[in-house]
């Protein structure tokens, strides 16, 4: 069933070891480059592979792991969210305008401590995928056109808050969401990762919402059939994504300490990659949050990898964006989707 | 006899073990109208797929003017000019006339389309055909007839077409358009081509086809004129010998009504339909596709609301378009077609299983897995559903088993009544037997069965009454004993 606990026979959990087995190529590939250069003598030690580099991977990803996450249902249901930059950005600035010390940005601008600031970013991220939801669900758009609306549209609500100012001298309450350290170790927005993470993969896995989506993006008049609410399933995962984009807003702009009009600009294409890496379908009904955990870490690990390494950006880009599709040609069961 | 244009003689043709055609003999003759009759699996669709070059004959011989012939491929067909007009509309709604008759092979300029002789061209060939259509008119603007049209067209601007197919054209078309196509076939045939037609449509065949040939179980059981039968007698030919022991009915209706429609109606789909089903009844309900029958289970079960009338489950009346509340009465819904509307292909076959049931397995949204696993074995037990194990994927199994998969979700919850269309469609005849007893032993441990189905031979065998339904309305009732092909395909012609 869902969880592939039979792997044997299951090509969903084929392609769940194929992503495994693709990430430790990968990071063993960027090792050996590294330690190429030590014992070329350019280095003194392996910059990648240290324990300091490591956290700062998962620190990296963090916020897009957390959108990555939400469209993770997203996908699974049968739909995309393009507008989960948009409302990062959105909810990062209204939150920003609670948590900072430099009055008059807005009406309302003020310092708040941390609670209310994050409450502020869920509660906008959320209501905003709700919006999402209804739309899609309610007048039957598709969800590409729906949330193309929604990502010039939050941009636009993301600069009327402040007239196109960004938001700075933010509370050190609030900031310590982004920069501060569990154990004086792990960055904080890697540990909101993998809470964020493990809820959702119980969420997605153990329960009756779960296996509704599934059945929603696999075959929406068999789960109708089934006396499934589809409508509510979808308005639900929009929600959930909203949320996300929220939670990722927090991250982004207590790390940065200032919430900017053009934050996360594109940040949807990476979560949408982190996704497709991780072998789910875009037509729906296939996906997992596994997969799409470590579609983000090879993301993460090629950033930064390829960072140390010196490769200059626009190749980094070129490399990314051939990896995206050669994922795609190379998935052993994509055949079952098609 | 004049020597036939084409004939084809002693056809065979095998998709794995199963013998699709075992004796296929087809004569055309210039100038004449030929209709191809017979049921589902009959053969007519193969004998015309190896005429059109998509499949090879095993065995058998085609002549054309009395030349051998091969086609290795439809291209090789065309070329020899055997021309099909497709049976779904297949053009492009946003391109005009001109340039869907020539799609693919527009006149050009260059690498761009010579657009003042594509529309002479165009205006030539429809002039010449005498359909009075603007070739610069975009598709989409045209009526569904004059859609049609242009098929046609487009069949004959190719090649020299000599020998032309028409596969159910007037399915999608009323009857004024109907007409209108018919004088173009007879146009065609005086301009000396020979024309098959294809149709389920009795009555059409005696006022249009001069032939007849009719096909049962892959051979040639009749051919002849026209002129020298009648409905009756082309009807029996078509039916032939009916397979014993193909049907398991061991049940016995009561007079407990459970499922009563007074004057249900949705627009445009059908009205007025006012049915009872007891307890311990299988009632078969038998029309054409488009008949609306579909659209009446839908609404039953809730999928849609209907637009008037009243449904009442164990006499209480139930809210109308509410999937649940039919679920929660005991209504359970076998859909028309299991891989579009019925199983989840990216799924498990224990996901499928227990999908609609989840609702009732959780604590706290928790799915509680081992009275899942319970359910999905019990499931699996029941209806004998040959998979390996419950997470094998739905899409990998037979037809016939991912039917039993849709039939273990719908009867898992235990329900009184079932809603089944075409529950044995594309499913092979053992797997049919099972589902067969299933339902029989479902409605003799007192279950109320509501049976949707196009084929005659499960209607009249699985069924205790037979409801026919023509054009959304119902419009006979007949007793088991009186249910015969011949009264049933009368009513619903």
């Amino acid at each position: 069933m869902q969880t592939g606990s039979r792997a044997g026979t299951n090509p969903l959990a084929m392609r769940e070891y194929g992503i495994v087995f693709a990430f430790i190529g990968l990071c063993i590939l960027v090792g050996a480059l590294c330690q190429l250069k030590v014992v070329q003598g350019t280095w003194p030690q392996n910059a990648f592979l240290t324990v300091n580099n490591l956290l700062l991977i998962l620190h990296q990803i963090s916020v897009n792991g957390v959108l990555a996450v939400g469209m993770t249902f997203v996908i699974i249901s049968g739909g995309i969210d393009l507008s989960v930059g948009s409302l990062l950005a959105f909810s990062g600035m209204m939150a920003a305008s609670f948590a900072t010390r430099s009055p008059g940005v807005t009406a309302w601008a003020g310092n708040y401590g941390a609670f209310i600031p994050i409450v502020v970013a869920l509660a906008v991220g959320s209501a905003s995928g709700a919006l999402n939801g209804w739309i899609i669900s309610r007048f039957k758009i598709q969800a590409f056109i729906a949330t193309l609306g929604m990502l010039m549209a939050g941009r636009g609500f993301t600069m009327a808050v402040t007239n196109g100012n960004p938001i700075s001298a933010l509370g050190p309450e609030f900031r310590w969401f982004g920069t501060g350290k569990l154990f004086d170790a792990i960055p904080i927005p890697a540990v909101i990762l993998g809470i964020v993470f493990l809820l959702a993969w119980i969420i997605l896995n153990k329960t009756v919402f779960g296996r509704y989506v599934y059945a929603v993006g696999g075959n929406e008049k068999s789960a109708r059939t089934s006396g499934i609410n589809t409508k509510a399933i979808l308005i639900w995962v929009y929600v959930l994504s909203g949320f996300l984009a929220g939670v990722a807003g927090v991250i982004l702009t207590a790390k940065t300490g200032s919430a900017q009009t053009a934050a996360g600009t594109s940040y949807e294409l990476d979560a949408i990659a982190a996704v497709v890496i991780g072998g789910a379908s875009l037509s729906g009904g296939i996906g997992r949050l596994t997969g799409t955990f470590f579609g983000a870490l090879i993301i993460g690990v090629m950033n930064n990898g390829l960072d140390i390494l010196g490769v200059q950006s626009f190749y980094q880009l070129i490399i990314k964006g051939s990896l995206i599709v050669f994922a795609v040609i190379l998935d052993p069961s994509r055949k079952l989707t098609a | 006899m004049p020597e036939p244009m084409l004939s084809m003689s002693h056809i065979k043709k095998s998709f794995g073990g199963v013998k699709a055609l075992v004796d296929g003999n087809l004569d055309l003759e210039a100038g004449r109208i030929h209709a191809l009759c017979g049921g589902n699996g009959a053969g007519k669709s193969t004998i015309l797929s190896i005429l059109m070059g998509f499949y090879k004959p095993d065995a058998g011989e085609i002549r054309l003017n009395g030349e051998p012939v091969q086609f290795h491929s439809p291209q090789q067909a065309l070329a020899a000019g055997i021309a099909i007009v497709q049976q779904e509309l297949s053009g492009i709604p946003h391109l005009t006339v001109a340039e869907n008759i020539f799609l693919g092979e527009e006149p050009r300029r260059g690498a761009f389309v010579d657009f003042p002789k594509l529309y002479r061209q165009a205006d030539a060939l429809l002039s010449s055909l005498g359909f009075a259509i603007d070739p610069r008119a975009r598709l989409d603007t045209l009526t569904v007839a004059s859609q049609q049209l242009i098929e046609i067209a487009k069949a004959l601007s190719r090649h020299d077409a000599r020998i032309v197919i028409f596969d159910e054209p007037t399915s999608a078309i009323g009857e004024k358009d109907a007409e209108r196509l018919f004088e173009v076939l007879r146009e065609l045939a005086a301009a000396g081509k020979a024309i098959v037609y294809v149709t389920h449509r009795l009555a059409e065949i005696f006022q249009i086809a001069d032939d007849y040939t009719v096909f049962q179980d892959g051979a040639r059981v009749a051919t002849g004129q026209v002129a020298d039968i009648n409905r009756e007698r082309l009807i029996e030919m078509m039916i032939g010998g009916a397979i014993e022991g193909e049907f398991v009915k061991e049940n016995a209706p009561t007079a407990e009504p459970v499922l009563e429609l007074s004057g249900l109606g949705r627009a445009p789909w059908f009205e007025g339909v006012d049915l009872t089903l007891h307890a311990g009844e299988i009632l078969g309900v038998y029309g054409l596709v488009g008949s609306g029958r579909t659209e009446m289970l839908d609404t039953i079960y809730g999928l849609e609301t209907p637009d008037e009338g009243e449904i009442k489950v164990f006499g209480r009346p139930l809210p109308p378009g509410d999937v649940k509340a039919a679920l929660a009465t005991g209504l359970s819904y076998v859909t028309e077609d299991r891989k579009r509307t019925g199983l989840i292909l990216s799924a498990s076959v224990g996901s499928n299983l227990s999908l609609a049931h989840l609702r009732h397995l959780h604590s706290l949204g928790f799915v509680k897995r081992p009275a899942e696993r319970a359910l999905i074995d019990r499931a699996i037990a029941g209806m004998r559903i040959k998979t390996p194990s419950p997470a094998q994927l739905v899409r990998n199994l037979s037809g016939g088993n991912q039917q039993k998969v849709v039939f273990g979700r719908c009867t898992a919850g235990e329900p009184k009544i079932l809603l089944l269309d075409e529950p044995t469609r594309g499913v092979d005849v053992g797997a049919k037997k099972e589902i067969y007893r299933f339902i029989s032993n479902f409605a003799r441990a007192g279950g109320a069965v509501l049976m949707v189905s196009s084929e005659l031979d499960e209607i009249i065998g699985m069924s205790d009454r037979v409801l026919v339904i023509k054009q959304g309305r119902n419009v006979a009732e007949l007793p088991r004993r009186a249910a015969d092909q011949k009264s049933l395909m009368m009513a619903a012609l």
